[in-house]
This record gives structure tokens, sequence and C-alpha cells, in this order.
């Protein structure tokens, strides 16, 4: 690893005002894509502002219909909050799946999103639930936020805060994980919510997630895993790679979102 | 450099190290506690899973200063003057071959036991083999391994 200068943020402002006196500083969360992109020196930021301590950036809390979660939430205290468990099980059992149980303790829902990893877990459930996505500065809509692969709408001295988003009536998550990396080959996550069927998937897209709009159709009209049977999913703008051309992954994509509707409850 | 201060297996700690240090080398090169693996070097292995404030983390994917104040548990930590009944359970149950991996795999057993059994959850074997995900045996098969893990469980419940 490249040297780096560890600062550790008490608040949030203290958190703005690190990375913006940094030279080419990032932002630390739980460092669990972080830490190995620098340990392989693929990243080599001059400083590293660790939020990961920012007492309100931590929990999940819920109000009303509105469920909101701290970005330096780990992906365990997500998986394992009672609250959500019951208001959103779809959420909750997705960051029970990300990683390994080492990699949930550590791994926080920001770090994820802000990541922005064509193949994370998180932002199909952020965009499936049209999340916001509340920073320092402003608020975000998620289909707004996820701009393409490991990009986001971010700006570079903007600290992710919180994510809200309204809790829908039915929500799942299905992953096809890749066999080696267990990264998802394509994962989907299906919700019915107010305004209707949702299908986003990551893994997929070569250009990171994406809705899925001839299937939320269909399940707009019957929302059953039938329902999905005589939509055509084309393989243009997927992913072909040594783990699975675009064929393969738009018949995943398919596989994958009846068996997300199939698991909705 | 950054001073960091923490406790390592009950014992108060405090360096200056590079702020580039992982906790691994930490544990590892300063402290001396040779216990601690790194099988990889990318995350993946899961030989170098410590405690950290009662929760298995990958110490090769932290730094030794975002461990600050911490509460460490290594492997050498864990037994009093008899071995662990984790570490008697792999004894008895044959699940190592090598041991390269079996520091982290008993870090590993040690957690995912007091979490299912402070959730009130049954650690069934599909269960034990979900949440080995994190941890990669190049010798056993992983069979054995299992069965140690189970026999572990039930020893913890006992002790």
């Amino acid at each position: 690893m490249y040297e780096t200068k560890y600062h550790k943020a008490s608040s949030v402002a203290d958190a703005v005002s690190l990375i913006g006196k940094s030279d080419d500083g990032k932002l630390l969360s739980g460092g669990q894509t972080l830490v190995p992109t620098m340990k392989a020196r693929l990243a080599a930021p001059s400083d590293l502002v660790d939020v990961s301590g920012i007492a309100d950036m931590h929990g999940v809390s819920i109000s009303g219909s509105t469920v909101t979660i701290g970005a330096a939430t780990t992906h365990a205290n997500v998986a394992g909050n009672a609250d959500l468990q019951a208001k959103c099980g779809g959420v909750a059992c997705l960051a029970a799946g990300i990683g390994d149980p080492a990699v949930r303790h550590k791994g926080t829902i920001g770090g994820s999103i802000a990541n922005n990893d064509p193949a994370a877990d998180y932002p199909a459930a952020m965009l499936a639930l049209d999340a916001t996505i509340k920073t320092n500065a402003r608020e975000i809509a998620a289909a707004d936020f996820f701009v393409g692969m490991f990009e986001t709408a971010l700006e570079e001295d903007e600290v992710i805060v919180s994510i809200s988003f309204d809790a829908p009536a039915k929500a799942a998550y299905a992953k096809f994980p890749n066999p080696a990396s267990r990264y998802a080959m394509v994962g989907v996550f299906a919700a019915q919510t107010v305004d209707g069927a949702r299908v986003a998937v990551t893994g997929a897209g070569d250009d990171g997630v994406y809705r899925q709009f001839d299937m939320e159709a269909a399940l707009d009209t019957d929302w059953s895993p039938n329902a999905l049977a005589g939509v055509q999913v084309g393989s243009e703008g997927l992913l072909s790679d040594m783990h699975g051309d675009a064929t393969y992954r738009a018949n995943l994509v398919k596989v994958m979102t009846r068996r997300a509707v199939a698991g909705c409850a | 450099m950054t001073e960091v201060s923490m406790t390592v297996n009950g014992k108060a700690v405090k360096a200056d190290v590079p702020d580039n240090t992982l906790l691994v080398q930490y544990i590892r090169e300063h402290l001396r506690l040779t216990g601690t693996h790194v099988g990889c070097d990318t995350s993946q292995c899961g030989a170098c899973v410590v405690h950290v404030d009662g929760k298995a983390m990958k110490s090769c994917t932290m730094l030794a200063a975002a461990a600050d104040g911490a509460d460490v548990t290594t492997i050498e930590g864990i037994a009093d003057n008899d071995l662990h009944p984790m570490q008697t359970a792999f004894k008895e149950n044959h699940g190592l071959q090598c041991g390269f991996c079996t520091p982290g795999m008993i870090m590993t057993a040690t957690d995912m036991v007091k979490r299912y059994q402070a959730d009130g959850r049954e650690l069934t074997e599909d269960a034990i083999r979900h949440e080995l995900e994190g941890n990669i045996c190049r010798c056993t098969g992983y069979h054995n391994i299992v069965k140690a893990i189970a026999d572990g469980a039930s020893k913890m419940t006992s002790a």
C-alpha cells in the first residue's frame, strides 16, 4: 500500500472540512472495497478521512412508512435490524447476503452506494425503491445518483449522510452469485411500490444498475412470477465477460426476477 | 505516523505506526502475535480474522489506525489454560490438515456460534457452511471443519 495520511472525522462537518483540505483524499467508511484496492496499489489517496465513527451516520430509523438508514450503518446492522425486517424484509435480506460475515461487520451502505460497483447489491434496492440519498449538501434521487460504472452524482468532497425510502408493500432480492467471487452475476430487486411495480437489476448492465421496464409493465398487470413468462429480455446493453456472455446474463435477469417476485413477502 | 492504542487480548498496547499499517501487520509485526495469518492479501481467504469489539473482522482489510481504541481478540487470546472448546473440537474432529487457515476458521466459528446463540437460532450444517463463505481452506474440503464447528458449538453451550 502506498503512503497515506489517516484522519478520523468526528462529525459530518469535520469530514467535509478534512476532505476539502486534502490534496487527493478519499472518504473511508468500512473500507471493505477501498482497503483491498489500496493494497493492490490500484488507488493511492493522499489522505483517508474515516467517517465510520460519526455517531449521526449510524442506525436504522423508521417513521411511518419512511425508512432511514445512516450511511455508516454496517451491512450486519442493517440485516439484523428487527424493525427493518418487519417493515422491508427485502432490504434486510439483501444486506444479509453481501460478502461474508466479516465483511458485513465492517462494510457500510454508504460506502457501497458511493462506490457504485456494477455488481454491488445495494444499488438495485436503492433504484427500485426510489431511495433518496442525503448528503451534507443536498438530497439526490437514486435515479439521478447512479450515473454509470463506478460513477455517481456525488461531487468530490460530498459526504453521504443517510439513505431513505418508503417501505414498499412487498419486496425481495434474488441474486445469482459468481461461483468464485460471490459478487452478483445478476441481482434483481423487485418491489411493489405506491408508484407500481419496480424491477432493478445489478451485475448485468454494462453501465451499472438499471430498471427493467418491460418486466415492470408485466408485473403491473399481474404481480406473479408467471406474468414474466412472455417478457423478452434482450442482451443489448448487458455485460459480456469471462464469467458469462450477455445472452447468459439476459436469461439470468429473467430467472432472478421470477425468483424475486416468488420470494416477495 | 499515527499513535494507536488499543486492547489486544486483554492487554493495553500503544505504538506509533505508519498510517498505512494494516491491523494484521500491527498484530503480527509489532506485537509479534503471529497466530493471525495472512493467506491471500486480497481480502478473500479469512485467515486473518480477529474479533474487533466482539465482532469477526478481517484484520488485513482494516488499518491499525482505524482500530484505535478498540478491543481486539486474536487466536492467542481465546484460551485460558486449556484449549478453548472450539480449539478442542477442531483437534478432536480432525478439522485441520496444514493448519494455516485454522486461526481464521476458529475466530469465525466462535463469532458465528455466539451470534446464533444470542439470537436463539439453530446453527445447522447448512448455516455453518453459509457462514464459512469468507474462509478458505485448501486442504480439508471443509467437511471436518463443519463437523468441528457443530461439535464446538455444543461444547461452548455446555461449557
